[in-house]
């Protein structure tokens, strides 16, 4: 593995700065979190990622200290942090809410946190002039909160929270209440952040697009369970099961059952009266199990003529057409009544026009394009 | 600006003439000249230089003013902290029978109130005075204050003292330093609340008054007994400005308070550059 790049996760010598271990929290009957384990190393821009009530605010409130585990051990560092109350953690934590203190200034909301810690006076002006150059605030120190827009309202809460210099920085759906062009923009700005203050960054968002942009790894969860824990490459190119597959990002999900062709090839058998289609698998299927092929949009072309030499070509009829402006999604349905979505990237400003509504097209991947998933 | 019917400016005059007509009549004739309550005889402030001379009046309004301001001061503290604990608390057990229970003084006849008061104090041998009115009036005044101080405190956003908690403050810290400042509003309101209910007390104070200590309503009702002399009138006016003056200043804080409010959430509704 290459020093530059950062992936302490493969390294087993490396200990995690947190550590969940077989964790489970209940809510009277409820349960929030369910015997789940994870490993989140330092500097790691790490992104829980699940739909609401998944359990995510659940951990990262565990995490803050406002809730306890049932049962099972957090670790911070080694040190179990369940008896350490949520003022004596190294840990800070950025509110959905953004949580300011209305009747404080910009700059007393940043330097709330250092005067808890009896720091001098020089030096708590020192750290918040920092933050406030940190986060391009310094015009805005002496406004009240209810005085500035949503945009720099979210950089006061980071500012804040940053102050102190924890280990170990929450982030609850931090860009929750901004527009999409602003949440671009300060997606790439907490990064810059995060680089620049070596802090780990465990962020809280139910937005893929967003957990895939910050994150150094993605934990999808569900139901209280991590169902995977990868970099967001890894989480769309070979996600474990098909809710990952189907929770990021678009998919066609084709129900067949196996035969081994060969090393890791297998032949599909999806349909009665269609040739089977070929997918390769790293993992081994049993003759005639039951799987599911998952192929991503863009990696099924679409044509008008039957593709040579084509390990996959169906043949189907154009139900629909969604012209995004950089893409178009051709939603063809298949003999059988299945409907696969293609999707071809807009390259040229004049658009091809020889497909159209009705049209029978044929689609076609490679033996790659697909991830063979047992669930 | 719609224009006012004829229907309109008639009720208004009507409902406020009854409502206020009483005190207009009670403030011109403490103005009177004349010995005789009813019967006009010129402009004078007499009264109020008599009523500065009468040794009786001024000692009730004393222990008036000192009772009010020490029930309406713990009132408040007690009301606060039960307001918080009952907001805050969490689920536990008998919490709504415990805001139910908090809120029946509210509604219960003073006359019970005030006569359960006094078994109370005749049943651990507390001599009547200036102590057993403040703790007659701190029981009552407290329910107002928790309820002014709940209604607030129900709307408080609390991941602003999760927050204070996560910058490293105590719990008491969070208290001091982000809730109470931000629930300051309604704590001033309740308290002047607090205090005009225990200035105009006639009915609890009676029972727990002692000889040692009569309040100024006490003394008011004894007088007008005897016959309304217009120095009654006098006093009577003062104490209604100062109700007036307390009243304004409640409602004052509370909607400038709220104002705010509605201009903080307004403006994090709106998330622009």
């Amino acid at each position: 593995m290459s020093p530059t790049v950062f992936a302490p996760w493969n390294n087993p010598d490396e200990k995690p700065l947190i550590r969940f271990k077989n964790v489970t929290k209940k809510f009277g009957e409820f349960v929030a979190i369910d015997d789940l384990s994870l490993d989140i190393y330092a500097q790691e821009f790490f992104a829980l990622l699940g739909p609401s009530g998944c359990g995510k605010t659940t951990m990262m409130r565990m995490l803050a200290g406002f809730e306890n585990p049932t049962s099972g051990r957090i670790e911070l560092a080694g040190q179990d942090i369940a008896p350490v109350p949520p003022n004596k953690r190294a840990v800070n934590m950025m509110f959905q809410s953004y949580a300011l203190f209305p009747h404080l200034s910009i700059w007393d909301n940043i330097a709330f946190g250092l005067r808890r810690d009896k720091m001098s006076k020089d030096a708590i002006e020192a750290r918040v002039a920092e933050m406030l150059k940190l986060t391009r605030l310094e015009k805005f120190a002496r406004r009240k909160p209810h005085q500035i827009s949503g945009g720099q309202r979210q950089r006061v809460a980071l500012a804040r929270s940053l102050a102190k210099a924890p280990k170990l920085l929450l982030l609850d759906e931090p860009l929750g209440a901004l527009d999409k062009k602003l949440r671009q923009d300060t997606q790439f700005e907490l990064m810059d952040i995060q680089e620049s203050t070596g802090t780990t960054f465990v962020i809280v968002t139910h937005d893929q697009e967003e957990a895939m942009t910050v994150a150094s790894r993605v934990a999808v969860m569900d139901e209280g369970r991590v169902i995977q824990v990868a970099t967001p490459a890894e989480i769309y190119e070979a996600p474990n099961s098909v809710y990952v597959a189907d929770f990021i990002g678009d998919v066609n999900i084709i129900k067949a059952s196996t035969k081994a062709i060969g090393q890791d090839q297998y032949h599909l058998n999806w349909i009665e009266g269609q040739p089977p289609l070929t997918a390769t698998s790293a993992l081994p299927f049993s003759e005639g199990q039951q799987a599911h092929l998952a192929i991503r949009p863009e990696k099924i072309k679409i044509s008008t003529d039957r593709p040579e030499d084509a390990p996959n070509a169906l043949q189907g009829k154009v139900l629909d057409i969604a012209y995004l402006g950089n893409l178009s999604t051709y939603h063809v349905e298949l003999p059988g009544g299945q409907v696969i979505k293609a999707q071809t990237a807009n390259t040229r400003r004049i658009a091809r026009r020889d497909i159209t509504w009705e049209d029978p097209v044929w689609i076609s991947w490679s033996a790659t394009a697909g991830v063979l998933l047992a669930q | 600006m719609k224009r006012m019917t004829w229907f309109n400016v008639t009720s208004l005059t009507l409902g406020f003439a009854f409502l206020y007509l009483p005190m207009i009549i009670l403030v011109i004739y403490s103005f009177n000249a004349s010995k005789l309550v009813t019967v006009w005889a010129g402009f004078s402030t007499r009264w109020y230089g008599e009523l500065l001379q009468n040794e009786a009046f001024l000692n009730a309004a004393w222990v008036t003013i000192k009772v009010a301001v020490i029930s309406s001061s713990i009132a408040t503290v007690l009301g606060t902290m039960a307001a918080y604990v009952l907001v805050r608390g969490g689920r536990f057990m008998g919490r709504t029978l415990f805001s139910g229970m908090i809120y029946a003084p509210l509604v219960m006849p003073e006359v019970i109130t005030g006569l359960s008061l006094l078994l109370l104090f005749i049943g651990i041998g507390l001599d009547r005075g200036v102590l057993t009115i403040v703790l007659a009036h701190t029981t009552f005044s407290m329910c107002y204050v928790s309820v002014v101080v709940s209604s607030r405190l129900v709307s408080f956003d609390r991941s602003l003292e999760e927050a204070a908690l996560d910058l490293g403050s105590s719990p008491w810290e969070a208290f001091r330093l982000v809730t109470l400042p931000i629930i300051a509003p309604a704590v001033i309101s309740g308290w002047l609340l607090a205090f005009t209910l225990s200035l105009d007390d006639l009915v609890i104070a009676s029972f727990t008054a002692g000889p040692s200590a009569t309040t100024l309503p006490i003394k008011i009702f004894s007088a007008v007994r005897l016959g309304v002399s217009p120095e009654i009138n006098a006093l009577s006016t003062i104490m209604i400005a100062i109700v007036t003056v307390g009243v304004i200043t409640a409602s004052l804080v509370s909607k400038r308070s709220s104002l705010r409010a509605q201009e903080e959430t307004r403006a994090a509704e709106r998330p622009t550059t």
